[in-house]
């Protein structure tokens, strides 16, 4: 039997959700005789495969690059779990959305910048005028909420996802958790 | 069946039902209170014990036979064979978009708030089970006003519950506190719209602070998830007061 492909992805956070997923510690070991995961900034691939089963999305849509990238992922997947509060409500990401592009850029890059005072034309993608939460942008199938949520949040969604359910949870986690 | 009495008078009693218990409560009774002591409970976010009640939140929201109105249960008195329902797929519905909506209308960050974990928004929010938040954020740019020596009121967190307004005019007697402007436009301010740290009226007694259900009022130099509200003062003031009168 093929094994659920499961993979996470990392648009706008500050990795705490990740940190999270590998605080799960020896469970991870457990996990992947369940499923394989294809994709994650925890391993090597480089780009986003076909048909993944499961994929946990940390932090919020920034940039055209999350942009893109979170598109390629509702159209390589099927369960998409948006995964913290970035993803979920745009969290602290989000606390840039009252103020102009220009004067957020303006704020990074020229007024706490000592050396080199210029806007980044490259690998440094554009950002967009507001970071919103994932599912603004693409259908999500299940939230949870959390700063960071849990490793036994995150474990208890992954073992009734693999086993067909749909977690509930409910007193599991919550806003700021 | 014996009379309940009050102040030495007989008050008449009426019989209702909700969520189709038979019981009887006191005329002068509100729905929310007959159901809160049959042990029903009706989710409420801008009533206090203590404060007047004005029906600002609309979570308490509860359904009437007969009636296509929804009425806030804690500002409806209850009637001789009123039936009332208070947990239909409609209400529950409407919870969930009263919170989503006031979670849409500020800025709520939680995981950097001074209540965090403390704070009835987001216990409510909890307790019925909302994920997330199904309307766009508006993401509004509103004022964090830190004028006063001990105090700050951070308009990203204030759901308009009216509850520092109630507070500091009731129980302070103050009135330093008001409702300005409507819609998603209203702000709570200090006296005629000044900085709080030059507020006359104001005693900084502190009150406002701990009704406050969100982290939209709290002491200065707390952190994240440190600002505990204390509001045990209240039903005792009030007690003292009935009992002077
Ligand atoms: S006031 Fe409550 S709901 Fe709002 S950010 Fe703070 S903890 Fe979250
Ligand atoms: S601290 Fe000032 S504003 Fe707050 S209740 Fe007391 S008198 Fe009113
Ligand atoms: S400041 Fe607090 S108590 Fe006053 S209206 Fe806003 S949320 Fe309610
Ligand atoms: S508790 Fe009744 S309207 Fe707020």
């Amino acid at each position: 039997m093929n094994k659920p492909r499961l993979a996470t992805a990392w648009l706008d956070g500050c990795s705490g959700c990740h940190m999270s997923i590998l605080d799960l510690d020896e469970r991870l070991i457990e996990l992947a005789r369940f499923a394989d995961i294809v994709y994650s900034p925890l391993v090597d691939a480089k780009e986003y495969p076909e048909d993944v089963d499961i994929v946990l999305v940390e932090g919020a849509v920034s940039s055209d690059e999350d942009l893109k990238k979170i598109h390629t992922i509702r159209r390589r997947t099927k369960t998409l779990v948006s995964l913290g509060d970035c993803a979920v409500t745009s969290n602290v990401p989000g606390m840039r959305n009252r103020f102009p592009i220009d004067s957020v850029t303006h704020r990074a890059y020229f007024e706490n910048a000592q050396f080199n005072q210029q806007v980044p034309r490259q690998v440094i993608p554009p950002l967009l005028p507001t970071s919103r939460p994932v599912h603004e942008f693409v259908k999500v199938d299940l939230f949870v909420p959390g700063c960071p949520p849990s490793a036994d949040t995150i474990h208890f969604v992954l073992t009734e996802l693999l086993s067909g359910k749909a977690p509930d949870l409910t007193n599991k986690t919550r806003f700021g958790a | 069946m014996a009379q309940p009495i009050a102040n030495g008078q007989i008050m008449a009693a009426k019989t209702l039902t909700i969520n189709g218990k038979h019981l009887s409560a006191e005329e002068s009774a509100t729905v929310l209170e007959a159901a809160s002591e049959a042990g029903i409970e009706i989710p409420t976010l801008c009533r206090l014990e203590g404060l007047s009640e004005v029906g600002a939140c609309r979570l308490c929201l509860v359904e009437l036979t007969g009636s296509s109105k929804l009425l806030p249960a804690c500002v409806t008195k209850v009637a001789e064979g009123m039936e009332v329902k208070t947990d239909t797929e409609r209400l529950r519905r409407y919870r969930l978009m009263i919170l989503e909506l006031l979670f849409a209308e500020r800025n709520h960050v939680c995981s950097v708030c001074v209540v965090n974990g403390l704070c009835d928004l987001q216990s409510l929010a909890q307790q019925l089970g909302i994920t997330h938040v199904r309307f766009p954020y508006l993401y509004p740019k509103v004022s964090v006003d830190a004028s006063h020596d001990r105090f700050v009121l951070d308009q990203n967190r204030c759901i308009l519950c009216t509850r520092c307004v109630r507070v500091c005019d009731e129980i302070e007697g103050a009135h330093t506190w008001d409702v300005m402007g409507r819609g998603t436009n209203s702000r709570v301010i200090t006296d005629l719209n000044e900085p709080w740290g030059s507020s006359e009226t104001c005693t900084s007694c502190g009150k406002c602070v701990h009704v406050c259900p969100t982290g939209a009022l709290f002491e200065k130099g707390r952190s994240v998830a440190e600002m505990q509200k204390r509001r045990e003062f209240l039903p005792y003031l009030k007690l003292m007061r009935e009992q002077r009168k």
